[in-house]
């Protein structure tokens, strides 16, 4: 049976489309579907997984994910998410979660307050979520950035490190963490969180764009976060 | 009556707008400039309710969408001649 992401499409959502086409053509064999999902929706419809996709939501007024997290949709998103459902946060999509309190912490200016667009590295650790689990722990994949407001920040960094919230780090080509491979700021060269359950997850990094080799040098390892969706959804390869 | 508000990064939260326009204004040859931090001025007139009451709404205001309380504090003036 195939399994139906959710895509939710605010005003100003620019990667919406690009996360259509991944759940939808790249992964058809593997029995996946995506939806376009409106953001003045109350009700999601018969969808297994969410995905909150980048972009200017709302034109990023206030702060980025300010008012989307407001959105009409995100109350039956949170009911999705506290039911275990799988969520996805890309990039505003991850500042969108933060805001809505479905993740923990904030997303804020780049350190060197630089919109920055380029690939990165980033290694996979943490709890396991339906996002991750298939990728072996300590595995860094490549994927690229595009964002000005990406500076990840936590009150209380050490609670969120010790429950092992911390799903992607960024790392340089080898999978060091350094400060040099850090291109925001962040704390801990953080990239990617998950929710205390696990089953919400939010990164800054677009996965999406990299899931066809043919597309500029990003290579195909972002497909690894929807395959491994997939299979905790329990559809046979 | 209009309700003031002044959305600021709380202390600790680094400020790299502030630094820039710091480096600047030291370039601009102005001596004695600390540390500088930038936020946001929020404006809001309020109709037919009393200070205190508009007091309230807009620190609920300021939890709910002003002011990210992870990252920012927030402070409030209620003008009541306006």
């Amino acid at each position: 049976m195939a399994r139906t992401f959710g895509v939710i499409r605010f005003p100003g959502s620019n990667c919406d489309e690009d996360a259509l086409h991944v759940v939808q053509n790249v992964l058809a064999e593997q029995q996946s579907q995506g939806r376009l999902l409106w953001h003045k929706d109350s009700k999601l419809g018969d969808v297994d997984a969410l995905i909150v996709p980048g972009g200017f939501s709302y034109g990023d007024y206030l702060r980025a994910g300010a008012m989307a997290a407001h959105a009409p949709i995100m109350q039956a998103v949170k009911e999705f998410a506290s039911a275990g459902g799988p969520v996805l946060g890309i990039c505003n999509g991850f500042q969108i979660l933060c805001e809505a309190g479905l993740l923990e912490g904030s997303l804020a200016r780049n350190v060197g307050l630089r919109f920055v667009c380029k690939d990165v590295y980033c290694r996979v650790e943490g709890k396991p979520t339906p996002f991750t689990r298939d990728i072996p722990a300590g595995r860094h994949i490549k994927m690229s950035i595009a964002h000005a407001e990406g500076r990840y920040v936590h009150p209380d960094i050490e609670r969120l490190e010790g429950e092992a919230q911390v799903v992607f780090r960024y790392c340089d080509a080898d999978g060091g963490v350094s400060e040099a491979s850090n291109p925001n700021g962040s704390v801990n060269n953080i990239a990617g969180v998950c929710n205390a359950m696990g089953n919400v997850v939010g990164l800054m990094p677009h996965p999406e764009r990299a899931c066809e080799s043919i597309l500029g040098g990003g290579g195909d390892e972002g497909l690894s976060l929807f395959v491994s969706a997939l299979n905790t959804l329990g559809v046979a390869q | 009556m209009k309700a003031k508000i002044y959305v600021t990064l709380k202390s600790g939260v680094l400020d790299p707008q502030g630094q820039a326009v710091g480096r600047t204004l030291a370039k601009l040859g102005f001596d004695g400039v600390g540390e500088v931090r930038i936020g946001k001025y929020v404006e809001i007139d309020m109709h037919g309710q009393d200070a205190g009451k508009a007091r309230t709404e807009v620190a609920k205001m300021c939890e709910e969408l002003i002011a990210n309380t992870v990252i920012e504090n927030y402070r409030i003036e209620i003008d009541e001649a306006k």
